[in-house]
């Protein structure tokens, strides 16, 4: 009896010694979709944060401290989502939340971190999440508005003004074709036609053929990520289309060329520029950072990067930056030092953040046009 | 002209991939009188199996093979739960088909991976064009096997011992018992006739859609929609409404909008539900209450 109290003495002893070693740790949050539907998003990004949290803490810590990352799956669903946000501000107490890893968990969560006064860093696409302003809220991740821009941007360069969209039905797709509808007309495109598929469609050729048939098309452009945009893809070479084929950044990884086989070659793919981080131009803004990322994460995971780890980097070292600028660990002090980040290198481009833009990327660094060749990728100047 | 012929042609290779994965819905149904909800899983598991096994290094004929062995496995794995649960009511059978195919999916995303993946087409990227409308060798190749299947299986129960002996044990279990025939055998024989099709579908298919471990769950929707429109237990049947639906779809896609394609599924399939309880081809049992 005696000796289990003792037991029990000494376990709390240890404990509480623990909690004193635990003073100086930095935590922060994560709420990633690392398993579900998102999963091609949040496996990439949890792998990434893990990766980069040990090599800090191993490099020393920040200013001393160690992080102690409290990461949590959400599987994509936004209703975890805000479990997982409020357990993070009121049990785990931490000073700062990465993720989460899609728009609409995204969404949901902006009001408790608003309230609680504690910086988010979402790893989402969508324009929503940071305009208008909020406070608390930030995102180093191109949007899919950027991808858009950049597709027009070129299709200005080589004179065409008629645009088809094929979009996939999924949210990806969705929210892309939209944004894609609103910016054409600062390029003076034309939007002639707007098909849609199934994402788990398995022949795209009906919507095709009314593209090919229609005289005005001049180029193509597939919102969607998954199988869809390969099957379009493959579609679109049998049924012999001319027409320039777009795809966007959703399937901007070796995986698509893999499975699109032969029917890729010369496809143009918007993409961030970590996919091609070797083949950058040497004064390519953030090539350093983004071939370091790539070496990093292939050396420790044995897998071909995909893009949206990157967002997790940035996420994590604008964090560990403003810090170290703001030299405390306060929240509000972590939110200050995020918006006067000026000139920071991050995977997905060069970082400025303002008072009026919690993005702080622009379409140079964030999203550059790609073309498949022989199985691989080429930058288009 | 080239337009709608087009559009017809893609609804036939469509139509012709429902019909795949609707056959194997008919055969279990048959004689088991359930729906198996993990047919498209089977479909997958073929793909996926075939995708890992040449992973490995094995030459294409060896892993689909292999690819249908390892679903015929899991087919009989399913016969032996449903037979264990004999007593139970039919609804909880299918309810232990899906709960099946999840274990299935999960499964298959741990041992295999969550990516996707494709096979190389087997007979090379070519196009036939017929009309001014061009149909892939890989869909060519579908159609042929699918209706090589449908015949095959009605001379199997029309001319075959075995056969006959499966159409009996549909019938009347107690009857055909009493003429000898072994029943659990019987049945068994059909989980793994129809986990063969299936792998062999999900073989064919992979060059088309590629593959991932969700992909069943669509495969395995529209095929059971294309078996119960065609009137299920009846393979011609699965294969009209197989081809029903993609046709239907494709015009809809091409002639409407794309939007409305996937509404165009259950549309018919109320429909027929409602007009024609049966489905086209199946011809409802009498019950005595």
């Amino acid at each position: 009896m005696l000796k289990k109290l003792l037991i029990k003495v000494f376990a709390l002893l240890l404990f509480s010694s623990m909690v004193v070693a635990n003073a100086g740790t930095i935590k922060i949050g994560a709420i990633v979709a690392s398993t579900g539907p998102a999963s091609f998003l949040g496996d990439p990004e949890l792998k990434t944060l893990e990766y980069y949290v040990k090599q800090i803490n191993n490099n020393g810590g920040v200013n001393g401290d160690k992080i102690k990352l409290i990461a949590y799956d959400t599987g994509a669903s936004p209703k975890k989502a805000v479990t997982f946000v409020k357990r993070l501000i009121n049990q785990d107490k931490v000073v700062a939340i990465i993720g989460p890893s899609t728009t609409g968990e995204t969404m949901a969560i902006i009001k408790f971190v608003q309230r609680a006064k504690i910086p988010l860093l979402s790893m989402a696409g969508a324009v929503a999440i940071i305009k208008p302003v909020k406070k608390y809220v930030f995102k180093i991740v191109a949007t899919d508005r950027m991808a858009c821009q950049k597709v027009m941007q070129d299709l200005n360069k080589r004179g065409l003004k008629n645009l088809a969209l094929i979009s996939g039905s999924g949210g990806f797709g969705k929210s892309m074709r939209k944004q894609c509808k609103d910016v054409a007309k600062d390029y003076h495109i034309n939007i002639v036609a707007d098909e849609t598929y199934g994402k788990k469609d398995s022949d795209m050729t009906s919507q095709l053929l009314k593209i090919k048939n229609n005289s005005k098309v001049q180029a193509v452009l597939n919102p969607g990520f998954g199988q869809g945009p390969a099957i379009v893809t493959k579609n679109y070479k049998q049924l012999d289309i001319k027409h320039p084929l777009y795809q966007s950044h959703g399937v901007a990884s070796k995986k698509f060329i893999e499975i699109a086989g032969a029917a890729a070659e010369g496809v143009r793919v918007v993409a961030p520029p970590v996919v091609v981080a070797d083949k950058l131009p040497a004064d390519f803004p953030n090539k350093k950072i983004a071939v370091k990322y790539k070496n990093d994460f292939e050396k420790a995971y044995h897998t071909q990067v995909a893009s949206f780890g990157g967002h997790a980097y940035d996420a994590l070292f604008a964090i560990v930056e403003a810090i170290k600028a703001q030299n405390s660990t306060n929240p509000q002090k972590i939110r200050d030092g995020i918006e006067n980040l000026k000139n920071f290198q991050g995977v997905d481009g060069i970082v400025n953040m303002s008072k009026k833009d919690h993005l702080g990327l622009d379409t140079k660094t964030g999203m550059i046009m790609l073309e498949i060749h022989n199985g691989d990728w080429t930058i288009v100047k | 002209m080239s337009e709608f012929f087009g559009f017809f042609l893609s609804g036939i290779t469509v139509g012709f991939i429902y019909a795949l994965v609707g056959v194997g819905f008919t055969v279990i149904y048959n004689s088991t009188g359930i729906i198996n909800f993990a047919q498209g899983e089977f479909v997958m598991i073929g793909g996926m199996s075939s995708v890992f096994l040449i992973k490995l290094g094995l030459p294409a004929e060896v892993a689909f093979f292999l690819a249908i062995v390892i679903t015929s496995l899991i087919g009989i794995a399913l016969y032996k739960l449903i037979d264990l649960s004999k007593n139970s009511s039919e609804v909880s059978l299918i309810i232990l088909t899906l709960g099946f195919a999840i274990v299935l999916r999960g499964l298959a995303s741990v041992v295999f991976d969550k990516e996707l993946h494709t096979l190389p087409p087997l007979l090379g990227d070519g196009t036939v064009t017929i009309f001014g409308a061009t149909i892939t060798y890989q869909a060519l190749i579908i159609i042929a096997i699918a209706i090589f299947i449908v015949i095959g299986l009605f001379l199997f129960f029309k001319k075959t011992k075995t056969g006959l002996a499966m159409v009996a044990v549909s019938n009347n279990k107690d009857a055909a018992k009493l003429m000898g025939i072994n029943i659990k055998n019987i049945l068994m024989l059909n989980f793994v006739i129809s986990s063969v099709i299936a792998s062999i579908g999900g073989i064919l298919l992979t060059p088309i859609t590629s593959t991932n471990y969700e992909v069943g769950i669509m495969l395995g929707l529209k095929g059971f929609c294309a078996a119960i429109i065609g009137g299920l237990g009846n393979p011609f049947g699965a294969v009209a409404g197989g081809l029903l639906l993609g046709i239907l779809e494709a015009f809809v896609a091409g002639y409407i909008s794309s939007e409305y394609k996937d509404a165009v599924a259950f549309v018919v399939l109320l429909g027929i539900l409602f007009f024609a309880p049966g489905g086209l081809f199946g011809n409802l049992k009498a019950q005595r209450v």
